[in-house]
């Protein structure tokens, strides 16, 4: 019996698994009702990522709504210098030069996080190391031969991999710190955290709001619900 | 007097369109069984998805472009800044997978309780065109958004018509209207999505409750209610449909809704079976996905496919199980309509061919490993079996005497001191909380519960 249940359990593993290169992912802890880290995430998101990434798919006016901050606070923390509040979050890059320079466009990250997940995020953004046979330098965990340099690497410092021995191949068993970044580990994994945070909020802005209104529609639904099954008895009472 | 204008208003009409005609043949004097169970919610369920598809299609079609360079940040722009965009939308993505449970588990009902067999053959029949229309519906709806997986699935799909000999490449050119899917496909799509597909959706629902309604509704025990009818000619086992099963079925869009909200409130991908994961990244014609998975409702036909090796040979296949369904009424040879009266082998067959039918479904959303194709052979061989072996061993199955009138079974009212019970059973008090969350679950109690179950069903089988 117990066996069949652990067959059954493990029969149900791969469903809704998002697609990964093979590595275990580290899980991210994020909380999207923590506004200070979403604001945390956007502004490391404008520094570090808008450069190459756009995320064209949401405006700084929707951010200051949704952050409960000023328009103002947002465009002078926030947004590029010369932003508009109705602009979207737009990269300065242009496809020829980044076609020119990294062999392709960096991908627009506003349904980044539906299509890989938060932790695939959190595991790439953490994954990176040193590798000297890459035209870039360095490699990624979870997405083997990847195209962006670690840009976060002043930061985090510079990774090497401990591999072991898997049957015949060697694999990357954990990365290790080999130079120290400017920033603690700890702090560092709050940093990504935040840009998590914000990369799910970015992925579908409105699913707080969807996931604090679903309570009263079920409850209103359970009204009808009891509505509907008190003239249904009332009706079939004298069927026999 | 004020109240006698608006009655002759009334009558005005009246005179001249024949509405209490028809009101009283399809529903206020149309004679259903009385003993309609659980599985009997499916049809009208099915009904009321299909308004939510209507409703929130014409919304969606408002801001959507229906133009390869458009069409996916359209979608964006319906989820983000249309008011209510969002909640639109899920609703419809929502209601495509609900439309296929409702319907699978509409057909099911059809099985168990043998509504596809004589009379109803026809119903059957419309019902099956309803089926082939409702995925042609969903495939061309599907490639919309321009995801990836919509993309590489439409790309995959119509790939098989090219396996077809001689004309095949040409037919599949010319669904395409090009080389490989592009904006001439997805304007058709959307074409035929919009406009087309749901007008014949529509005829064809009119003609399976019409045909329904000229026979009469089949019921649990699958026996003939008019073969016992009171004075007036009235069977003694019907009750009008209004009121009292519209307001049954009241209860049922209820239960429904409920679940429908949950997952539009809280879960509209599920898990990437609703939405797919890949499909939130913009076509790319360029790039192929490591995975081409159909949705849910597709993978078993998907998984027959993938399990015959030729790919001609699995086109005819996967055509092949949707064509077995619709000879269903003449592959079933059995005396008896309900599953409440046949022999067990039928209620074997059913079960085997369920097993499949899932197995089928779940390999048809994974990689296709040599293990997992070899899985999908033996149940593709049973999914064949069920209906090709079925003029066998329903003509000789040893059924039991089938009542003259309906039969009592208890309600689910009636069984709710029996189910509380087993809660009881299975769930153990836990000291210092209350209510319904002290009760932690009792492994042993859980066990017997469940043997007890497993032997039930066994001996059912019977």
């Amino acid at each position: 019996m117990k066996r069949l249940l652990n067959t059954l359990i493990l029969l149900s593993l791969p469903f809704g698994v998002f697609a990964g290169g093979g590595v275990k992912l580290q899980s991210a802890d994020f909380d999207l009702s923590d506004k200070s880290s979403l604001q945390r995430g956007a502004k490391h998101f404008v520094t570090y990522c808008l450069g190459c990434h756009s995320a064209k798919h949401i405006r700084y006016l929707r951010i200051a709504l949704d952050f409960d901050i000023e328009k103002d606070k947002v465009l002078k923390d926030i947004a590029p210098e010369g932003a508009n509040i109705y602009d979207k979050m737009n990269s300065a890059m242009n496809a020829h030069d980044a076609e020119k320079w990294f062999g392709i466009m960096p991908p627009d990250l506003s349904l980044i996080s539906r299509s890989r997940g938060p932790d695939w995020l959190y595991s790439y953004l953490k994954g990176f190391y040193s590798d000297s046979s890459k035209p870039l330098g360095v490699n990624n965990v979870v997405f083997p031969d990847v195209g962006m340099p670690n840009v976060l690497w002043q930061l985090q410092g510079e990774q090497k991999p401990v591999f072991k021995k898997d049957g015949d191949q060697q694999v990357i068993d954990k990365l290790v710190t080999e130079i120290p970044g400017q920033l603690p580990e700890k702090d560092f994994d709050r940093m990504i955290n935040d840009l998590v945070n914000f990369l799910v909020y970015v992925g579908e802005p409105g699913q707080l709001e969807r996931r604090s209104m679903g309570k009263y529609v079920l409850f209103f639904i359970f009204m009808i619900f009891i509505l509907a099954y008190l003239l249904k008895r009332e009706y079939w009472k004298d069927i026999h | 007097m004020k109240t006698n204008r608006w009655t002759d208003c009334g009558n005005w009409v009246l005179d001249r369109f024949p509405l209490t005609k028809f009101w009283n043949e399809h529903m206020a004097h149309y004679y259903a069984p009385k003993n309609f169970n659980f599985w009997y919610f499916f049809g009208s369920l099915a009904l009321l998805v299909l308004v939510n598809q209507f409703v929130t299609g014409i919304l969606l079609t408002m801001n959507y472009k229906p133009d390869a360079k458009l069409a996916f940040d359209s979608v964006e722009y319906i989820m983000r800044e249309v008011h209510w965009g969002w909640l639109i939308r899920y609703m419809h993505s929502t209601g495509a997978s609900a439309f296929f449970i409702v319907i699978y588990l509409h057909m099911f009902r059809g099985l168990l309780y043998g509504s596809f067999k004589q009379p109803r053959e026809l119903i059957w029949i419309f019902g099956m065109l309803l089926f082939v229309a409702l995925m042609a519906e969903a495939f061309m709806g599907y490639l919309l958004p321009w995801g990836q997986m919509s993309y590489w699935g439409a790309q995959v799909i119509i790939s098989l018509f090219s396996a077809i000999p001689v004309v095949g490449e040409e037919l599949s050119l010319w669904i395409r209207g090009d080389y490989v899917v592009s904006d001439a496909t997805l304007n058709r799509f959307f074409a035929f999505h919009v406009i087309a597909v749901p007008l014949v959706l529509v005829l064809l629902v009119l003609l399976h409750i019409i045909a329904l309604h000229e026979v009469g509704s089949n019921n649990p025990d699958g026996i003939d209610i008019k073969k016992h009818k009171d004075a007036n000619g009235i069977p003694l086992d019907g009750i009008p449909f209004h009121p009292y099963y519209t307001v049954k079925d009241l209860v049922g869009y209820a239960v429904f809704m409920f679940f429908f909200a949950v997952v539009i409130f809280y879960m509209p991908e599920l898990g990437g079976f609703f939405l797919e994961h890949a499909n939130f990244i913009p076509a790319d014609p360029l790039k192929t996905p490591e995975h081409i998975a159909p949705v849910w409702y597709f993978t078993p036909f998907y998984a027959i496919l993938r399990a015959v090796p030729d790919k001609f040979a699995g086109v005819i296949a996967m055509g092949g199980s949707i064509v077995v369904l619709f000879l269903l009424p003449w592959l079933d040879r059995s005396e008896v309509r309900s599953i409440r009266y046949r022999g067990g082998i039928y209620k074997k067959a059913l079960l085997l061919f369920v097993i499949s039918f899932i197995g089928l479904g779940y390999l048809g959303t994974q990689p296709a490993t040599p293990s997992a194709t070899a899985v999908a052979r033996v149940l593709t061989a049973i999914y064949f079996g069920f209906f090709l072996l079925m003029p066998i061993y329903t003509r000789w199955e040893k059924t039991k005497p089938v009542p003259d009138r309906l039969t009592e079974q208890p309600s689910l009212e009636d069984r709710i001191p029996d189910l509380v019970e087993t809660f009881n059973e299975v769930t153990v008090k836990t000291e210092g909380k209350s209510g319904l969350f002290s009760r932690k679950l009792n492994y042993q109690g859980l066990s017997a519960v469940s043997i007890r179950f497993l032997k039930r069903i066994k001996g059912s089988l019977d």
